[in-house]
C-alpha cells in the first residue's frame, strides 16, 4: 500500500482571503511576528499496487488542483 | 425552442432558470447531471448554486459529471451554453472559458442589485442588448472574483470577449471589473450575476436579465 500525498497551494500572485483571515486571528490571539499566512489543501491517497506517477500527475492537474490559480506537489510514501 | 437546464446536486437556481426560459417564450427542459443525455436541446443553461457542495473548488467536481461530457462536446460543436454564477465556475473548470473564479477579495458573500455594462452583443446570449447598454441585474456570490494571467486578460480584451463589466462598484475583486466573458465563437458565455432572477417585475429588481434568454431563442431560430 502506498500513500500519495498531494499538496495544493494557491499561486503566490493569487489573493488568499482565507489565509488573510487566519492571519488576522493569529494577530488577535497574540502570535508575534507573523508576516503572512497562506492556506492550502492536502490530499492523502491510499493506493494498492503500483503507483503510476504519470497518472497521478494527470489527476493532480485536472481534478485536485486548477493550474490557473494553484500549484501542486506530489510525494509518495511507501 | 428547447433550452436545457442542468441540475447538479446542490444547484439552486435551476428552477428559476427554467422559469426565465419559459417567460422568454422558450421551452425549458430539465437535464440531469448523471445522464449522458442532452435530450436534443437547442441550448443549455448551467445554473447557479453550489454543485457538489462546492467541495474541492467551485465547479471542479461538476466538470467531471456525465452530463458535462456531453455539454463540453456540444459546446465545442457550437451549441449555445450559458453558465450563470456556479455555472460560470463550471465552464472555467471545464476549460470552455479561460481563467478562474476565486473567493471574493473582501471575504464576504455579496448580494446586491448590480450595475453592468453589456460590452459584447454578438454572442448567442446577448444579441438582444444594444452595444454598451447599462443594466441592473442581481448578483450573489462568495467566489466571484474573476482571475486570469495578464496575457489572457489582454487577449480577452483584444478579441472583444468581455461580455459584461461591473459598473460603479466592483463587488468581488474581479480583475478589470469583468462580470462575464465568452469563448472565441461567442456560443459559450459565463456570467457571475443572475439574469434569471431579473425577468419579471413581480419579484423586483426589474427585467433587465430577460434579453439573455430571448437572445438565444432568436439565435437558434435565426441560425
Amino acid at each position: 500500500m502506498a500513500r500519495v500525498v498531494v499538496d495544493v497551494m494557491l499561486k503566490p500572485e493569487i489573493l488568499d482571503p482565507q489565509g488573510k483571515a487566519v492571519h488576522g486571528a493569529l494577530d488577535r490571539i497574540g502570535l508575534p511576528g507573523v508576516v503572512d499566512v497562506r492556506q492550502g489543501k492536502r490530499f492523502e491517497i491510499e493506493i494498492e499496487g503500483e503507483v503510476d506517477d504519470a497518472r497521478i500527475a494527470e489527476v493532480a492537474e485536472s481534478l485536485l488542483s486548477n493550474p490557473v490559480i494553484e500549484d501542486y506537489t506530489v510525494r509518495v510514501d511507501d | 425552442m428547447r433550452v436545457g437546464v442542468v441540475t447538479f446536486p446542490g444547484s439552486l437556481d435551476d428552477q428559476d432558470a427554467r422559469r426565465a426560459i419559459q417567460v422568454a417564450g422558450g421551452e425549458p427542459v430539465a437535464l440531469w447531471h448523471g445522464d449522458h443525455d442532452l435530450k436534443a436541446v437547442d441550448a443549455v443553461v448551467l445554473p447557479g448554486g453550489f454543485s457538489y457542495g462546492d467541495y474541492l473548488r467551485a465547479g471542479a467536481i461538476a466538470r467531471f459529471s456525465p452530463v458535462m461530457t456531453e455539454v463540453i462536446a456540444a459546446a465545442e460543436g457550437g451549441l449555445p451554453v450559458l453558465g450563470i454564477c456556479n455555472g460560470f465556475q463550471v465552464l472555467c473548470e471545464s476549460h470552455l472559458l479561460p481563467g478562474a473564479l476565486v473567493r471574493n477579495d473582501h471575504r464576504k458573500f455579496v448580494c446586491r442589485d448590480q450595475g453592468l455594462r453589456i460590452e459584447r452583443t454578438d454572442t448567442a446570449w446577448t444579441s438582444g442588448y444594444t452595444a454598451a447598454q447599462e443594466v441592473t441585474i442581481v448578483l450573489k456570490n462568495g467566489e466571484g472574483g474573476y482571475v486570469a494571467d495578464e496575457l489572457t486578460l489582454d487577449r480577452l480584451e483584444g478579441e472583444g470577449r468581455v461580455v459584461a463589466r461591473y459598473l460603479d462598484v466592483n463587488p468581488n475583486g474581479s480583475l478589470r471589473d469583468i462580470a462575464g466573458i465568452s469563448n472565441e465563437r461567442g456560443n459559450v458565455v459565463g456570467l457571475m450575476p443572475h439574469p434569471e432572477h431579473a425577468v419579471e417585475a413581480l419579484t423586483g429588481s426589474g427585467t433587465d436579465g430577460l434579453p439573455f434568454f430571448t437572445s438565444v431563442l432568436t439565435e437558434v431560430v435565426g441560425g
